[in-house]
């Protein structure tokens, strides 16, 4: 069992914007895992956005500042030394508002000056230490805790495990990664095929776990983004793959709905369903899909888990 | 140099080369280095010129990563086809060879489109469109 497993025992919980709409089905499968799991998850009161990209595009001190007030709110209001942001863009905005605070003055000194008038205390780096949901539950039960309770094996399920562009990049604000065994790699990222190989899983072999799926530009260059992920699906059915992993809910809602426009757009139909990596555990697990919320994906893979016995 | 729509189309064609889908890639960033207003590298790094081309284009633009791992699993997949080239997964990894390819023409061919670069610039727009 890994030495951070206590640590991540309990947990503050960020759960961000997007898993209060779009990704509402990873906010209640993570919620449901940990339950099962044993791992507990205190919500950060009264958060805020971690700055995603619209502020950062603008002035990114102030999104160092934002992802900041959650750590400080964690660390000073409710004593927690572990952030668990099960989002990408949350997870990548707060590491790299953590480095910024360590490397930057100028940073520093605008996170200071807004606490001060925001009337909270300043975070100071290394006051938490941020995870992703990838992390708790690697670290906090791992391979073999999870073989333990595995009662729905997900045997027979070939996976395509995506992982996006912002789990890994850039490297520098992640320097827990690559250290060896036991990390996680920033150019061959490997929790998630671990933890759902775990499960009983067959994980395909597939080169573009890393690919940008074209999510900062959804909306201003829709066809782009709309080709960028149909490659992807493309891809990943040639990988011989059935469902597509997910760990964030901006890359598994931009799959999802660029599925179905490249069908009305390109006329490029996949048949690859999309579901969260907490979702497939969490039903491992014996959790019914209704509870993980398998039925609020817009890909719907209910009878496919149905006919492999997982569902 | 070939156009981005004839690398486009290059890209369409299924059983291709292992060696066209590789020069496609190579092009592809030869139109992001020239868009930039740099001269495309010859050199090599790790005995592939696009993976040099790929550090030279992501110098001062680290948003330029988001397809370091791309590029690099293209470069594997070539090493895959032509050292076992009578492998029985050849041509299957020849079709993930040539989305690995695309996959970095559309990433490449996107953000020159948002950055107005290239083929995308105010001033080649006439030539891209025939208007």
């Amino acid at each position: 069992m890994s030495s951070k497993a206590k640590e991540y025992k309990k947990v503050a919980y960020y759960p961000g914007c997007a898993l209060e709409g779009t990704g509402h089905a990873y906010n209640r499968s993570t919620k449901e895992l940990g339950k099962a799991l044993g791992l507990e998850l205190d919500e950060v009161k009264n958060w805020n956005c971690c700055g995603a990209m619209e502020v950062k595009n603008i002035d990114p001190k102030v999104q160092t500042y934002l992802s900041s007030r959650v750590m400080s709110i964690a660390a000073n209001e409710m004593g927690h030394d572990v952030v668990m942001a099960p989002c990408n863009g949350c997870y990548h905005n707060l590491k790299k508002a953590e480095y910024d605070l360590k490397n930057d003055d100028a940073s520093k000194q605008v996170v200071e000056r807004i606490s001060k008038k925001a009337g909270h205390q300043t975070y100071e780096s290394g006051q938490v230490e941020t995870i992703h949901a990838l992390d708790w539950i690697k670290d906090g039960i791992g391979e073999e805790g999870l073989k333990e309770r595995v009662k729905s094996s997900l045997k027979d399920l070939k996976i395509a495990n995506y992982y996006g562009c912002m789990y890994t990049r850039p490297r520098h604000i992640f320097p827990e990664k690559d250290q060896g065994e036991g990390s996680d790699s920033t150019s061959e990222p490997h929790f998630m095929d671990d933890l759902l190989a775990a499960a009983g899983a067959e994980n395909v072999d597939f080169p573009l776990k890393t690919a940008c799926c074209g999510g900062a530009h959804t909306l201003s260059d829709s066809d782009t983004s709309t080709l960028l992920v149909s490659n992807i699906l493309e891809a990943a059915e040639s990988a011989g793959a059935e469902v597509i992993a997910t760990e964030c809910p901006t890359c598994h809602s931009g799959l999802e709905m660029h599925q179905v426009r490249a069908e009305k757009r390109f006329g490029r139909k996949t048949n690859v369903k999309i579901v969260y990596f907490t979702q497939l555990l969490g039903m491992a697990l014996g959790l019914s899909a209704k509870k993980v919320g398998v039925h609020e994906n817009i890909s719907d893979s209910r009878a496919l888990l149905k006919e492999k016995g997982i569902a | 140099m070939r156009t981005l729509d004839e690398i486009g189309a290059v890209l369409n064609i299924k059983g291709s080369l292992a060696s066209a889908y590789l020069k496609a890639g190579e092009d592809t960033l030869c139109h992001w280095a020239e868009g930039r207003g740099l001269e495309p590298t010859i050199d090599a790094r790790e005995g592939f010129r696009l993976l040099a081309l790929h550090h030279q284009g992501s110098r001062g633009e680290p948003s330029f990563n988001a397809c370091r791992e791309t590029c690099r699993e293209l470069a594997y997949h070539y090493n895959l086809i032509t050292l076992e080239p009578d492998h029985p997964d050849t041509e299957k990894r020849l079709e993930m060879m040539r989305l690995v390819a695309m996959h970095l023409y559309l990433f490449v061919s996107g953000k020159m489109q948002v950055n107005g670069l290239g083929e995308f610039c105010c001033a080649s727009r006439p030539l891209r469109t025939g208007t």
